[in-house]
């Protein structure tokens, strides 16, 4: 991150060609970068500087020095007993039964909003797409879930599931407590992050829709396709781009996924979220050194998500080509 | 006002791509000139070169005899009308066109005379005080010749300034533009791709292909003389007809028959180096329907029987197309004519020729039918290097 | 845009307002749930009622007369504010270098901020926590505003280079040749094309820092800094023995106030806002 802050003379872009030019060209000719080609230089690293370093100086530095905590011995409630350990944070972590039921526990969230929220996503975005009435309406009101505070929307879900206080624990669960039982209180859960971020989802779906050129659609039904066949021979395979684009944000995005289980569970009864578990290790139990070993290996699992779906997927991935498409 | 010199100016990008190489052109104070050539020939990087938006590689570039090549466009005192227009969307057309005086400083009493003269002269003056959005295209292009005209540069640079209009407008624009460049007697490079627009427009032209000039000169000129097969299959419109020839014993063998070397046409070739293979040039108004000359012209001629694939009537003539047996010509220049035109894959064998013949022709579509040539108007050209034989310098 | 086949037939029209109603219904309905908790009294809190039976201002009283939540309140308008205000700034210069010029290291800007958009937050937590005590910046105002602004600039540079392209880069060569210098351009023409782009990026922005809840519980230790949605995990009632469940719900509904506002008149721009940063980007 730090070399992005590049001195402006480039000598790999600068002018190659000047010198190649005939001999009889004077050595003032052969300035290479006009005055406004060189202020635009200047201007463009002036403009990215205060963001660089920014990001440089708030993700780019802590993200290497939680590597060198990672190797560390690092307990605050003991901190005379800091010390360098290799790998051995790694090991413990790896190792452990809490570590695996909370990747558990996030994998299946992750899978399952995700696979749930492109199909309601789909059908969401058809709907706003190509509603015939009140379409302002229905796009306002599909804003609201996304816009709103997540642990606001996490309350509203707890009080719904609280046997005594919530219209669903009475009417859906017959009055149990489901937020007591792992499985019941996952699915809870599961459901929460379904309802915020499935609009995300739609507006991304629907943005890919409105690519689709309404004269294909057209020329389709003419060829005799059914509305199903219009949708999966003609639209999916068109927008596939933008679906794998909503896809790849939405998984990195319900992998973190803490705010509605700190609220709903508070990751009892092995609910925990590896991000979940992360904060109890480094924020309630002090242990600088085993959180940012899972800090680490989170950001190494994230990746690995990042690559699969760029391999798989190839360019569609966004960020493949900064400035391409269309 | 200025006069403005490209002195073997060339653009290399830093992928090694040469964009244009060695270009030398003066344009005289006040000259309207043209830079006509296909896309990607080089004309529009050259127009930019001027105008400062993109560095020079090589050469010098002179505005009223100094250097400017290190300067930036706002201190070359040019203005410059784009294809788009370029018109600010949040700015109304008073504001446009003031724009570039704010930008000078210019007090408001004299901004003011000044865009109001501009309005005057492009019949804005009821518009002023609207958004371009709410323009039609023509209005929008005078907008954007407002603000070029409103702080009398030394120089008017026009991209394509045109081409975004329908073809009825356009017609209309063109000689507007030609009068008001008249009128203001500025120096005007404009860059087209439209070789009527090049013909009609400029006090002289310059072709242009693959980044270096072909030929400038006044456009009667090239037409009636052009350097090469680019040149020559470029401007005119239908095109020149290209048709494979030999030269033998003083007389040309073609698909057309043998045609001889008239006195004009032996002389230009002597000092010519001809080759024996060569492309014989012919331009469609040269031809005409056998019966309709008179006996004493005819003899000066060629007549030849063929049958009329398709007849259009334009009214005041008529377009006659033919397809002769025998190899079509190929040279460089000509593949590459063909596929600015995007007829380069159109299928068909065989040489295709244009005759535009009078209205009185009774020649019907799908029948034969007697055409002659003027063998006089004969061009030849040398398939190796594409270079005329019988250019008159 | 209407389907294929044309004609609108009123069959069609009430198929489709009841697919409507159910998305709106789907929408709102643990907004108005909590909005509802709100307004019970205590007697009826627990009746698990959809609709109070008896409605009460008693929760939105209690909870503006305690400093718990008032701080709060502070501390999340004027950290979300400056953040914002901080990433568009510094967003709107990198976006519009980064549509628009040439320079070094630009592919690299983008490739870092893509990295960062998708990175796993709790991966920085840890290492903030440490850096942030050691600078004395924990359970402060910059201390939350710094890390907002990181993971907001990485949205906010998108956001705004999609809506950069859109400007015709013709606009800003014509300012160039009219005499601006590339500062002038900027200004005078760029810069009021890009008001609405820029206006929505701190929509987005502001939603982002007004949402978080893990940079802020992590970094904050007490009243000075921590922000309504942390409050509200902390709430306890004004007594150990009271159930503090009406007064979450009110602070709720309050923090949920100003996203229904801009969902409500900014509702296009949201959208194209959304939809241009992530697909186009």
């Amino acid at each position: 991150m730090s070399h992005a802050l590049r001195p402006p003379a480039e000598p790999a872009d600068a002018d190659p060609t000047a010198t190649a030019a005939d001999s009889k060209l004077s050595p003032k000719a052969k300035a290479a970068l006009s005055e406004g080609k060189k202020a635009e230089r200047r201007l463009g690293l002036l403009l990215c500087a205060p963001a660089i370093l920014i990001m440089a100086a708030v993700a780019g530095w802590p993200i290497i020095y939680s590597v060198w905590l990672s190797l560390q011995r690092y307990d605050l409630k003991f901190p005379d007993r800091t010390e360098f350990v290799g790998l051995e944070n790694y090991v413990t972590v790896l190792s452990n039964p809490y570590w695996w039921n909370a990747m558990w526990v996030t994998v299946l969230i992750t899978v399952v909003s995700v696979a749930v929220e492109l199909v309601l996503g789909m059908a969401l975005a058809l709907i706003m797409h190509r509603t015939l009435v009140g379409r302002g309406i229905v796009r306002t009101s599909t804003l609201i879930p996304y816009g709103i505070v997540t642990v606001v929307a996490a309350f509203s879900w707890r009080y719904a599931w609280t046997p005594g206080t919530g219209y669903l624990a009475e009417t859906v669960a017959g009055g149990d407590p489901v937020l007591t039982e792992k499985i019941p209180s996952i699915m809870v859960v599961t459901l929460a992050e379904i309802w915020k971020t499935t609009p995300f989802m739609a507006l991304l779906l629907m943005a890919g829709l409105a690519l689709v050129p309404d004269d294909l659609l057209k020329a389709a039904a003419m060829d005799g396709a059914t509305a199903w066949q219009r949708f999966t021979k003609v639209m999916v395979p068109v927008m596939k781009p933008a679906i794998l684009v909503a896809l790849l944000f939405r998984t990195l995005d319900a992998f973190r996924i803490f705010d509605n289980l700190f609220v709903l569970t508070a990751g009892s009864q092995g609910t925990s979220s590896v991000s979940m578990l992360t904060y109890n290790n480094l924020i309630k139990g002090l242990n600088l050194g085993i959180g940012s070993t899972m800090s680490v290996l989170i950001f190494i699992a994230v990746a690995i998500i990042a690559f699969v779906f760029v391999k798989l997927f190839g360019t569609a991935a966004p960020g493949g080509d900064g400035g391409g498409r269309r | 006002m200025a006069e403005i010199v490209l002195d073997n100016v060339t653009k290399q990008y830093p992928d090694g791509a040469v964009a244009v190489r060695d270009v030398d052109i003066e344009i005289a104070d006040g000259e309207f000139i043209i830079l006509v050539g296909p896309s990607g020939c080089g004309k529009s990087t050259t127009l930019n070169m001027i105008a400062g938006l993109e560095d020079i590689t090589a050469g010098e570039l002179r505005i009223g005899g100094e250097r400017v090549n290190e300067r930036a466009p706002k201190d070359r005192d040019i203005a410059m009308v784009f294809q788009s227009y370029a018109l600010y969307p949040h700015m109304t057309v008073k504001e446009n066109m003031a724009f570039p005086l704010r930008l000078a400083k210019v007090d408001d009493t004299t901004v003011e005379k000044k865009v109001r003269d501009a309005a005057e002269i492009l019949d804005l003056t009821q518009h002023l005080d609207r958004k371009p959005s709410n323009l039609s295209g023509g209005q929008r292009q005078r907008v954007a010749m407002g603000r070029a005209i409103v702080r009398s540069p030394k120089a008017f640079l026009m991209d394509e300034p045109l081409s975004n209009l329908d073809a009825k407008l356009r017609v209309q624009m063109r000689t507007s533009v030609s009068r008001l460049q008249k009128q203001l007697g500025t120096t005007t490079v404009y860059v087209t791709h439209d070789q009527t627009e090049a013909m009609t427009l400029g006090d002289r032209v310059v072709v242009m292909r693959g980044g270096a000039v072909q030929q400038i000169g006044a456009p009667q000129f090239l037409y009636d003389n052009p350097a090469n097969l680019f040149v020559a299959g470029f401007i005119g419109s239908p095109a020149m007809n290209f048709v494979p020839a030999s030269l033998e014993n003083g007389v040309l063998r073609s698909a057309l028959g043998d045609v001889p070397l008239t006195d004009r046409v032996r002389s230009l070739l002597e000092g010519a180096e001809a080759p024996r293979e060569v492309i014989m040039g012919l331009r469609p108004e040269h031809f005409e329907d056998a019966r309709l000359v008179d006996d004493t012209v005819r003899s000066n001629g060629v007549t030849f029987t063929n049958q009329v694939d398709v007849l259009e009537s334009m009214g005041s003539d008529k377009f006659a197309y033919f397809s002769l047996s025998g190899e079509q010509a190929t040279s460089a220049e000509l593949a590459e004519l063909a596929a600015d035109a995007g007829s380069a894959d159109v299928p068909g064998g065989g040489v295709s020729l244009v005759a535009r013949i009078s209205a009185t022709s009774s020649a019907v579509e799908g029948e034969p039918a007697d055409i002659w040539f003027d063998a006089d108007k004969v061009q030849l050209f040398d398939p190796g290097n594409g270079r005329n034989l019988t250019y008159r310098g | 845009m209407a389907g294929i086949g044309g004609a609108v037939t009123t069959g069609r029209k009430a198929r489709w307002t009841v697919l409507n109603v159910l998305v709106v219904v789907y929408a709102l309905f643990p907004v108005l749930w909590i909005v509802s908790l709100s307004f019970k009294t205590k007697e009826t809190l627990g009746d698990g009622n959809f609709i109070p039976r008896e409605w009460t201002f008693d929760n939105y009283k209690t909870i503006f007369s305690t400093t718990e939540f008032v701080r709060a309140l502070v501390n999340s308008i004027g950290i979300a504010l400056i953040a914002t205000a901080v990433a568009v700034v510094f967003g709107t210069m990198a976006a519009y270098a980064i549509a628009r010029l040439d320079f070094p290291g630009k592919r690299l800007l983008i490739g870092v901020s893509l990295l960062i958009a998708m990175f796993p937050q709790i991966s920085l937590v840890s290492p903030l926590f440490e850096i942030e005590r050691g600078l004395g910046l924990f359970d402060t105002w910059p201390g939350l505003i710094l890390p907002y602004i990181t993971f907001a600039l990485p949205l906010a540079i998108y956001t705004l280079s999609a809506f950069f392209r859109e400007i015709p880069w013709e606009l800003e060569k014509a300012a160039k040749m009219d005499g601006a210098t590339p500062g002038q351009a900027f200004r005078r023409v760029i810069a009021p094309l890009a008001a609405p782009g820029v206006f929505t990026t701190a929509i987005l922005v502001f939603i982002f820092c007004w949402n978080d809840f893990l940079f802020a519980i992590s970094l904050t230790s007490t009243e000075a800094s921590r922000t309504v949605p942390v409050a509200l995990s902390f709430f306890t009632g004004s007594s150990q023995f009271e159930d503090p469940t009406g007064s979450i719900a009110a602070a709720a509904v309050v923090i949920t106030i100003p996203i229904i506002l801009f969902v409500l008149f900014f509702q296009r721009r949201i959208v194209a806002g959304l939809t241009s940063g992530a697909v186009k980007g």
